[in-house]
């Protein structure tokens, strides 16, 4: 598989990578059908899983019923330490839908031919984990039930929400990228609506047609939809970057030690990257496994996308040794401590976060080998992942626990609701990710199938030329 | 700090030679301002409600040691930090310099509490209930504050509210030692002293010019109303 790759992208005039093994005899039925298999009819084991997953997402509510019913006591949260797992879980959930726009709009700024076949799952991801990690601010609050009170909506109190509050920033910016990225999403859809649309039946053909728009696919379309999306993958970078910061001024702002850090922002940026990309990879196996896109998916991606992972990795290895080394070198005592107690108490935590993070990532990405083998990828990834999650938890809980004055200093320690509403959360995640891969196409078809146009090379005297000169 | 509006600024001065550590201030805190009960269970996960809190502290090496005591409440910064973090402005900042809390207005983000260095801003965890006989006394004067919100002192707003009333209707400023917060009013060694900062002459404000006063962690730029006066004779000189 990937020789035929190799000998792809040697072609001297392209500098693409390309995508996947050209097969001349393939016609465009054929390659629909494969691209398309995934909309087939759900299998037992799809059911079997969208049911445990429900089941999952259930327990969640329960726990979050629980909690709405009884009070706040019932998470672990205390005096010093009043954030916990939720805002861990909010940060590493936002962090997370970082990835659709890395690979879907900066790599197609980039003109990085070989991420279309995982642009669409990376930008449904985004979609689902904002969506997600939404959730947990308004789970996190003390009453819930007046949620709509950080909502700038005009009433007749004449009040209004504090723009001066970080938390208000999130909301915001979360809302932005919501909206944002579920149009980007949906703009890179339309003409593969436009494809299922005319090969569907029965109930699915009305959906498609109304979320087709009408797409009939002439030049003119092909031209406006062109720009909008180029346009709209510009645009939603610094929204993504700027997500990330504000999540981070959450923290910044504030005068607690260990938060009150200037590295903050692009810190958080790098990670939720970091994150992100890693997540990427663990999807493109799962999906690459669960519908048979080997041919699709080959090693050449999980290869570029290990390389990405090298250098995000490097990145935010700098980062943190940043944060460490501007608190050891002014040497602030109650900074120290927050730092000191960190490494005492979460020790653990601390070596599986730098190994997970920093020392795997980086030394298993240097190998070609390494990054083009499923499982070590898989494990890398699934690992960073981890590591990421308790990169969140470090930020939050050990600053809190061991705050300016002695007197107070506490410690946190999850109960079963936040818990549970963590694990909903995940499983929420991939359930609304089961069900957008039964009802939309995954694979960006006609992506996909551009690249195969703009390929293909027609004779022209004795030459052989391709048949569109560029992109976009 | 910000430009004053109005002629009052409230402030406290706490004597640490003074303070015995006896807790009256605590328990006074607690049945003038409705704060919840807590029983043994909700004490042990550290969920206590006092928004007034006496911390403990051994000076000295053993034989020679002493035991100090420095009641910790919401310090009234003026530059508070609780404040702009403040999602949906249930922390605000009166004219009179008090940091005043919305009960009816927090959604319980706790991100004040957070932010809070001196961490005295207090989280109602548990839904409350007050045993039979002592529903007689809840203050009628306070709201009783429903779970979910944070909580904290107010230098008993109400009892200044009232006083400032009085001394509208009578056509003159509040006195010195007019009003004063229940934990100044029942601290039997008058450790804690309350008045108007805003004029020279009052008691709180000669008694903020000593030169034993100190504020909470200063350095944080936090400008707190509350000052304390050194205590402990020789070893602290």
């Amino acid at each position: 598989m990937s020789e035929s790759h190799e000998s792809y992208s040697s072609h001297e005039s392209h500098k693409t990578n390309g995508t996947h093994a050209t097969n001349e005899t393939k016609t465009v039925g054929q390659l629909n059908d494969e691209l398309l298999s995934s909309l087939r009819p759900p299998t037992r084991r799809w059911y079997l899983l969208a049911f445990f997953l429900g089941a999952v997402v259930a327990w969640g509510l329960f726990a979050f019923t629980w909690q709405v019913t009884h009070g706040m006591y019932v998470t672990g949260k205390d005096r010093p330490v009043m954030w916990g797992f939720y805002i861990t879980g909010f940060v590493f959930w936002v962090g997370l839908s970082h990835s659709g726009t890395m690979v879907s709009a900066i790599l197609r700024l980039s003109r990085a031919n070989w991420r279309r076949p995982i642009l669409r799952a990376a930008e449904a991801m985004t979609v689902f984990s904002i969506t997600v990690a939404g959730l947990f601010p308004l789970i996190h609050l003390g009453r819930n039930w007046i949620f709509y009170y950080l909502i700038p909506y005009p009433n007749q109190r004449g009040l209004w929400p504090n723009f001066r509050s970080a938390l208000l920033w999130d909301v915001t910016a979360i809302t932005s990228y919501i909206i944002g990225s579920s149009i980007f999403l949906y703009l890179g859809m339309l003409p593969d609506l436009a494809v299922v649309r005319d090969r569907s039946h029965g109930w699915r053909r009305k959906l498609y047609t109304v979320l087709a728009m009408g797409w009939r696919g002439t030049a003119r379309e092909w031209v406006v939809y062109h720009q909008a999306s180029t346009l709209m993958a510009a645009l939603i970078i610094p929204v993504a970057v700027s997500v990330h910061s504000i999540v981070a001024w959450d923290f910044a702002v504030t005068v607690v030690p260990g938060w009150h850090s200037t590295i903050f922002p692009p810190y958080f940026v790098i990670g939720a990257i970091l994150s992100g990309v890693a997540a990427v990879i663990t999807l493109m196996i799962i999906i690459r496994r669960a519908f048979h896109l080997e041919e699709y998916l080959t090693p050449l991606h999980f290869d570029n996308m290990g390389k990405i992972l090298l250098v995000i990795s490097l990145l935010w290895s700098y980062a943190y040794f940043v944060e460490v080394q501007t608190t050891w070198y002014a040497h602030e005592p109650i900074e120290w401590e927050v730092f000191s107690f960190m490494a005492n108490k979460y020790t653990f935590l601390l070596l599986l976060m730098l190994v997970g993070n920093s020392l795997l990532p980086i030394t298993a990405m240097c190998f070609k080998r390494l990054r083009r083998s499923i499982g070590v990828m898989l494990s890398v990834s699934l690992l960073v992942n981890v590591a990421m999650f308790i990169e969140r938890f470090l930020i939050i809980v050990p600053s809190l626990s061991h705050k300016n004055m002695p007197f107070i200093w506490g410690s946190y320690r999850p109960s079963w609701v936040e818990i549970s509403v963590n694990i909903a959360a995940l499983a929420g995640f991939a359930l609304l990710y089961t069900f957008f891969a039964k009802l939309f196409p995954i694979v960006a078809v006609t992506d996909v199938r551009e690249l195969e146009v703009r390929e293909a090379r027609v004779p022209l005297g004795r030459a052989e030329v391709p048949t569109v000169a560029g992109e976009e | 700090m910000e430009k004053m509006t109005s002629p009052y600024k409230w402030g406290m001065v706490i004597d640490l030679d003074r303070c015995t550590g006896c807790g009256a201030c605590v328990v006074a805190c607690q049945a003038e301002n409705n704060v919840g009960l807590c029983d043994k269970k909700e004490i042990a996960e550290g969920r206590d409600m006092h928004w007034l809190r006496i911390e403990r502290f051994w000076v000295g090496e053993y034989p020679d040691v002493r035991v100090r005591f420095l009641p910790v409440l919401c310090q009234h910064c003026h530059d508070a930090p609780c404040e702009p973090v403040c999602p949906v402005y249930a922390s605000y900042h009166n004219p009179d310099g008090l940091n005043g809390q919305v009960y009816n207005r927090c959604v319980g983000t706790r991100y004040c509490g957070n932010n809070c260095p001196y961490a005295v801003r207090v989280f109602n965890f548990y839904p409350h209930d007050w045993p039979k006989p002592l529903d007689n006394q809840l203050s009628p004067d306070i709201t009783v504050r429903s779970r979910g919100v944070m909580e904290k002192c107010t230098f008993c707003v109400q009892r200044i509210r009232r006083a400032k009333e009085e001394a509208k209707g009578e056509g003159r400023m509040v006195r010195d030692g007019e009003v004063q917060p229940a934990c100044a009013q029942t601290c039997p060694a008058e450790a804690i002293v309350f008045g108007n900062m805003a004029d020279p002459q009052s008691r709180v404000a000669r008694l903020s010019r000593s030169p034993r006063r100190f504020r909470l962690l200063e350095h944080l730029g936090t400008h707190p109303s509350v000052y304390y006066l050194k205590g402990g004779g020789r070893e602290h000189v």
